[in-house]
């Protein structure tokens, strides 16, 4: 070990305690979990750039979508993501019975989604344009499929939180988990619009 | 067409039953073998009654030093099965000569230099470097564990069930015969209608969840759990490799997860992604694998350049040279990592133009890389370098991948590798850069961190046998593999005409042998230096006169890490510490807030192993079931608030007591 020569430029050890408060780094966790599922639909986007125009002499995009569904749908999820910050503001008022409502409008919006694309996959299906039909209706499903699923994941999130609201009301972890699943909720909307644009709109010019 | 209608399934088992044990007696032979030696395994931990033990201070804990040790431990026990992958690879090559088969069917075969791939990058250099960096980043940073301690057990859990996946197909079935990357057409269930690729799909998924949630880990932990005073350019250069390494992970994996499931979604639902017909795209999948396997290859390479970095620093004495350009190299590396996909695949015909942006984009990683050499040079330059063998292995790696880049650069212009594409001097070169950058940096690390971890030194006599078994056998296997492909030998060819190529490959499998020591005197060089614990006993907690801040605690560290938080004023703040005379205050201590244990990261990880086992068979009903378990299990998971307890301030103290009557032994 050597010599002491100069005089040390401060503690190298915290002494005191400080205490990091708890969850601190989930919000920022989080983040990155989205980024990281964003660019699995980087992909799929991409897939459907690639083969959104390979019909293998089967249907396009104008003989299968009804885009007055589509906007329908669409209006679905933009208004629980608006219902979704109120109950985000609820949150923060304290206000535990208001929380629970506004996400049960939530949740609402969400499976009127999930069940109007059900609907519209089944639709396709019947007339002979399920996946299997060509690659372009392969990337149509995965794509919008992929999306469904974390709708749904997000329902049955949405559901376990509710109950544990109700349980332990708003405590701080269960704050932590609202605005997780917040972001989560809102990200869903901002793809659904990349595919509201990209797959619907484009594919009826 | 989805699941051809020729596969006869039951509902019980779907398509599994007894066709499905392998017909083979060298596979007989090893589930023989593997069957006995499992049994007295289990007979042991029974008779010394360790399965409680296992199950508390291990498989359910939460402590990123113990996952980082189990880490490794699962690395080295799929080393064992890679090389031996390996071993039978270079005997076939070196006898099937003269109207020979050698003792390999072509079915077999294929599925060995499929799995040798497979299992190297994936279950060994994967968990191997995944181990590393949660043992030592924590510490590096002055941080008590990792952010999500939990999500790390399931982490370690989840590549487990892929491993486990990928070596039950050798005994159920059998394994995918489409080489590493799986390309369709081949992969497709047209080309491969049983069970391979389902096993190589379901082991990669299950194991991918776990090293995506592992990057976002300790990437997160890198970014929020930094000890006081430790900005980003005060980061030991390990962490700051890590943190390059874990954006890799978080930024490629999940490009590996969506394409796999397209494959899936074309193997199972009978869609067109990668098909040759209905408009589906073959070279898609080859663009998309790549877009995940170039990152890969630096998510690998990447932590060894800190330990090569580390290492240097610490046996030359001196402040690492260039530590400013060395971060800024490691992140140009990491941008460019992203831009060269393409020359795995320059025969694609892109054309001119496509081809020459990426050979000179991946012509540029070499400028950033030879940085890093010179930075190394420049450290040792006329500085006293003691040679302990993290040292030497380090020199032999610069020597070593010096070489293996350079070959790089040759594959990197597109009318040289028209001539060596899927040659073996591309198997040559890529080996060349793993086993010479990767495996020695690993090496290196074990040597190094090992005292960390146990308290005691690794034995050196036996360490120096293996070191040079590695390094003369890893040259005497590999040249010749780059002569025959300049020869124009193609790789993954199973018998040969040309006689006159059967000297290289004898050569080749001579230098096999010579690494079979190398890695036989590692595992002796273990046990020898268990048994001699006592001798090479390390009281100070810092063995090489070390740098960073994991040689400011004992050896091993406390579950806890740190009783009080250091502070970080400069690079190598425990230098810094030593030089300014700081030692460990004995102020009042306070009860430690850390993680509790707990068992659902296994519960969550096996049934997901269950779950793709049951999907390679199409046993939908387990399937169906197992899911619904894994989404029960990770419920029920975030019902249980207590994850936390405090070790008490008295606990502390004794352990902090007897630290300090280790030391004055010690005589420090």
């Amino acid at each position: 070990m050597s010599t002491v020569t100069q005089a040390a430029p401060g503690d190298f050890w915290e002494v005191e305690p400080h205490h990091h408060h708890e969850g601190a780094s989930t919000s920022i966790g989080f983040w990155i979990y989205l980024m990281s599922d964003c660019l699995m639909f980087a992909v799929l986007f991409a897939v459907f750039g690639v083969l959104g125009g390979s019909y293998a002499a089967g249907p396009g995009p104008k003989d299968l979508f009804d885009l007055e569904l589509v906007a329908l749908n669409t209006a679905f999820l933009l208004l629980s993501s608006i219902t979704y910050g109120f109950a985000m503001l609820a949150m923060v008022k304290e206000n535990t019975r208001g929380t629970l409502m506004w996400l049960g409008i939530t949740l609402v919006f969400g499976l009127l989604f999930l069940a109007v694309e059900i609907y519209e996959f089944n639709h396709l299906i019947h007339l002979g344009a399920g996946p299997q039909r060509s690659a372009f209706l392969s990337a149509f499903f995965a794509l919008v499929g992929t999306h469904g699923l974390h709708v749904a994941f997000g329902c049955l999130w949405l559901v376990t939180l509710m109950i544990q609201i109700r349980q332990r009301g708003l405590i701080p972890a269960n704050r932590r988990r609202l605005a997780c699943l917040s972001m989560f909720w809102h990200f869903l909307d901002v793809i659904w619009i990349g595919v509201f644009t990209f797959v619907y709109l484009l594919g009826m010019i | 067409m989805a699941v051809p209608s020729d596969i006869q399934t039951t509902f019980l088992l779907g398509r599994l039953d007894w066709n499905a044990i392998p017909q083979d007696p060298i596979v007989w032979a090893t589930g023989v073998v593997v069957a006995i030696g499992g049994a007295g395994l289990l007979w042991m931990l029974h008779k010394y009654r360790l399965w409680s033990y296992l199950w508390h201070e291990w498989f359910t804990t939460v402590d990123h030093k113990k996952i980082g040790i189990m880490y490794v431990v699962l690395a080295l026990i799929m080393f064992v099965r890679g090389f031996a992958d390996a071993i039978m690879m270079r005997l076939q090559q070196a006898i099937a000569f003269g109207g020979s088969e050698g003792y390999l069917n072509a079915h077999h075969y294929d599925q060995i230099f499929s799995a040798h791939g497979v299992i190297m990058i994936f279950f060994v250099a994967m968990p191997f470097v995944t181990g590393l960096m949660n043992y030592v980043v924590p510490l590096q940073i002055g941080a008590r564990d990792v952010s999500f301690p939990f999500l790390n057990n399931l982490s370690f859990w989840m590549t487990v069930g892929g491993a486990v996946l990928v070596m039950m197909s050798l005994f159920v079935g059998e394994f995918a015969q489409t080489g590493w990357l799986a390309f369709p057409p081949l992969s497709g269930i047209g080309y491969s209608p049983y069970v391979g690729v389902d096993y190589y799909i379901w082991g990669l998924q299950v194991a991918g969840v776990g090293t995506t949630l592992s990057g976002i880990n300790l990437l997160v932990t890198i970014i929020k759990m930094r000890a006081p005073g430790m900005t980003m350019m005060r980061m030991p250069i390990f962490t700051w490799t890590s943190l390059c390494t874990n954006i890799l992970i978080v930024a490629s994996f999940p490009v590996l997860t969506a394409t796999l499931v397209l494959l899936t979604l074309d193997r199972y639902v009978g869609t067109n992604f990668f098909t040759n017909d209905l408009g589906g795209n073959a070279m898609m999948y080859v663009n998309l694998i790549w877009i995940w396997g170039h990152p890969e290859v630096y998510i690998l390479i990447l932590p060894l350049f800190g330990v090569y970095s580390e290492v240097v620093a610490t046996f030359t004495g001196k402040r690492l040279f260039g530590y400013t350009s060395m971060v800024y190299a490691t992140v140009c590396i990491t941008i460019l990592s992203y831009l060269v996909w393409l020359h795995h695949f320059f025969t694609m015909g892109s054309g001119a133009s496509v081809n020459s942006f990426f050979g000179i984009t991946t012509m540029i990683i070499s400028v950033p890389t030879g940085a890093k050499i010179f930075n190394w040079l420049f450290t040792m330059y006329r500085s006293r370098i003691r040679f302990e063998l993290p040292m030497m292995w380090t020199i032999a790696f610069m020597l070593t991948f010096v070489i293996g880049g350079m070959t790089g650069v040759l594959l990197a212009v597109p009318p040289a590798d028209f001539v060596l594409h899927n040659s073996l001097f591309l198997v040559a070169h890529f080996h060349n850069v793993i086993i010479g950058g990767v495996l020695f940096g690993l090496f290196a690390a074990v040597y190094y961190w090992w005292p960390k971890a146990f308290g005691f030194r690794l034995d050196p006599w036996w360490g120096k046998v293996s070191f040079w078994f590695w390094v003369v056998g890893f040259w005497v296997a590999f040249a010749p593999l780059y002569i025959l492909g300049l020869m124009g030998v193609t790789r993954r060819v199973r018998v040969f005409d040309d006689p006159s190529l059967q000297i290289w490959f004898v050569i080749a499998a001579f230098g096999a042998v010579l690494i079979a020591i190398g890695i036989a005197a590692m595992f002796i060089q273990f046990g020898v230096s268990i048994a001699r614990r006592d001798q090479l006993r390390d009281e100070t907690g810092d063995p090489w006169d070390g740098r960073t801040l994991e040689w400011a605690t004992s050896s091993p560290p406390p579950a806890y890490n740190f009783a009080f938080t250091p502070v970080s004023h400069g690079l190598d703040t425990w230098w810094d510490m030593k030089r300014y005379g700081q030692t460990r205050p004995r102020a009042a201590y306070v009860p430690i807030h850390m993680p509790k244990n707990t068992g659902t990261g296994v519960i969550v990880a096996g049934l997901s192993t269950i779950c793709g086992f049951a999907l390679v068979w199409y046993i939908w009903w387990l399937a169906a079931l197992s899911f619904a378990g894994i989404v029960i299990a990770s419920i029920l998971h975030t019902f249980n608030y207590a994850r936390d307890y405090h070790i008490p301030a008295e606990e502390v103290r004794a352990t902090e007591d007897a630290r300090d009557r280790q030391l004055a032994s010690a005589g420090v």
